[in-house]
């Protein structure tokens, strides 16, 4: 039996073709292509070696577990280290040598989550940085391991510190602050929004220094129609520190 | 043609050498023959490479038939602070401009008109302008956002050279080395998540923290929310902290109409939200 000539040769081109095919299917196909899916399944691997930069909270915890039992008992306990301490992995590789840098406790950081935004849940707590003490960093009055909420003043001294200094050496020192001002309960919890209110009448003021009326001891008087009859009377005088 | 050529056809009837019957029978005989042979060249090499590359798990004790990640997100617990894409830049080498992100923060304002407004300056990551005017507000809230890891992927459909893909244990990565930065799946992704690397020059997008989740960490957002308002877990087993989240709240998915099966949960998602 004699094949006809072109059966050879088109079996040689058909061979060589396959060949070429597996050689370059060999060559051009990454070696684990396919192994779990359509795809280069090295990548995988080489994805997941890459480096970790933020160690987690549990390796911070390991060293300063005193710093991390102040802080799980307060505020700020669902908070990482490495939110405010930034990326860690390095000092936690090495703590000897690489020594991490201090926190972000400036202005410009805390109130990236406690400056106020209309947009914030309700209840969480917010100052305006720029009517909130301005020229304080925060850590001064706040310690951000274990921060305490706001708490409402007992006294008007708690934030009017320099008046009432200046009202305990006046003639004025046993008023309360309430004598004159108007204090609605709400201007202790946000003050800014709601003010105390000053005198708005002449005749407060007269109760006792009008000279129409019984003298009180040691208070000078005046003629409330003929002093300066146009003026509300703490625009002239300071009734924290009145003149003697 | 030259006249020689033609004469041994087997067509031609003065000495037929092989009949058609037996040019068939020979041919599929050397076809089976082959076939094992080719196989066996194709199918060798990459035998081969799984052994290693399942070799290569084993020895991290890392098994990803055993999971199926996803993440859950509370949106009433969101502040917009924008630590998370801080992180997430910083654990990923994100560049840090205002183009390219793997997760951001969108604040929603819906007015008393309808109007809806949605602005993510630099993502969120350096906060939020005040708004301009409070009046007429009637709810504003933030959207965190990133890669939903669907299990219908519409980026990895399109990839005509397999270059993004789904991990057996349910995350959408990209290979780099293998991306032709076509850009196909960053139009495909109907929910803006992929961008494209400006010096790699390959489509880049969340990797839900992959080389840190096999390591049994939480991905660097979930580590640096400091409201715990994203969840990681897995969606499949019922002890794991996302599992726990899912039961307990009213859970839904960004664009459930297209199908693409999210695997990011958003609780107190607003009808709004797109």
């Amino acid at each position: 039996m004699k094949l006809p000539q072109q059966v050879p040769r088109l079996a040689i081109v058909f061979a060589l073709a396959i060949a070429a095919l597996v050689a370059a299917r060999a060559l051009l196909v990454p070696a684990t292509f396919g192994a779990y899916g359509h795809y280069r399944g090295a990548a995988v691997d080489s994805i997941a070696a890459r480096p970790v930069r933020f160690a987690g909270r549990q390796e911070c915890e390991e060293c300063h577990d005193d710093i991390a039992a102040e802080r799980i008992a307060g505020h700020h306990r669902t908070l990482s280290c490495e939110v405010c301490h930034g990326p860690q992995e390095t000092h936690v590789a090495d703590p000897i040598n690489v020594t991490p840098a201090p926190a972000d406790a400036g202005r410009a950081f805390c109130p990236k989550c406690h400056g106020y935004d209309a947009s914030r849940p309700t209840g969480f707590p917010q100052i305006d940085p720029a009517t909130h003490n301005p020229r304080k960093p925060c850590a001064q009055c706040h310690d951000a391991h274990a921060p305490e909420p706001p708490h409402v003043p007992g006294e008007c001294s708690a934030c009017h510190r320099s008046i009432a200094r200046q009202k305990a050496q006046s003639h004025h020192v046993d008023l309360p602050c309430t004598t004159c001002h108007d204090t609605p309960t709400q201007h202790k919890v946000t003050p800014l929004l709601v003010r105390a209110a000053k005198p708005a009448e002449r005749t407060f003021c007269a109760q006792c220094h009008d000279s129409a009326k019984p003298r009180i001891e040691g208070a000078p008087q005046i003629a409330l129609d003929a002093h300066y009859p146009r003026y509300l009377c703490w625009q002239c005088h300071y009734p924290h520190y009145p003149e003697t | 043609m030259r006249d020689e050529d033609r004469a041994p056809l087997p067509t031609t009837p003065a000495a037929p050498p092989v009949d058609r019957r037996r040019f068939v029978q020979v041919a599929l005989a050397a076809c089976g023959a082959a076939t094992p042979v080719l196989v066996g060249l194709v199918r060798l090499p990459r035998a081969s490479a799984q052994g290693a590359a399942a070799e290569a798990a084993a020895a991290e004790g890392y098994d990803p038939t055993g999971h199926r990640y996803g993440m859950g997100i509370d949106i009433s617990r969101c502040i917009g602070c924008g630590r998370c894409v801080a992180a997430c830049k910083a654990e990923n080498d994100v560049p840090l401009d205002d183009h390219h992100f793997n997760t951001w923060i969108e604040r929603y304002v819906i007015r008393t008109d309808g109007a809806v407004t949605v602005e993510s300056p630099n993502g969120g990551m350096d906060g939020f302008p005040a708004l301009a005017e409070e009046e007429g507000v009637r709810r504003t809230f933030f959207v965190p956002k990133l890669c939903n890891h669907c299990e219908n992927p519409p980026c990895v459909q399109v990839c005509p050279v397999g270059a993004t893909f789904t991990t057996r244990d349910g995350v959408v990565l990209v290979d780099e080395k293998y991306c032709i930065g076509c850009r196909y799946c960053i139009q495909a992704c109907p929910y803006g998540a992929r961008w494209f690397h400006p010096t790699k020059r390959v489509a880049a997008k969340c990797t839900l923290c992959y080389h840190r989740i096999v390591k049994g960490l939480v991905p660097a957002c979930v580590e640096a929310c400091p409201t715990g308002a994203r969840i990681f877990g897995e969606v499949e087993q019922r002890a794991t902290p996302l599992a726990r989240f899912m039961r307990f709240n009213d859970v839904q998915v960004l664009k459930p109409h297209l199908n693409t099966k999210p695997k990011v949960h958003y609780a107190s998602l607003d009808g709004e939200v797109r």
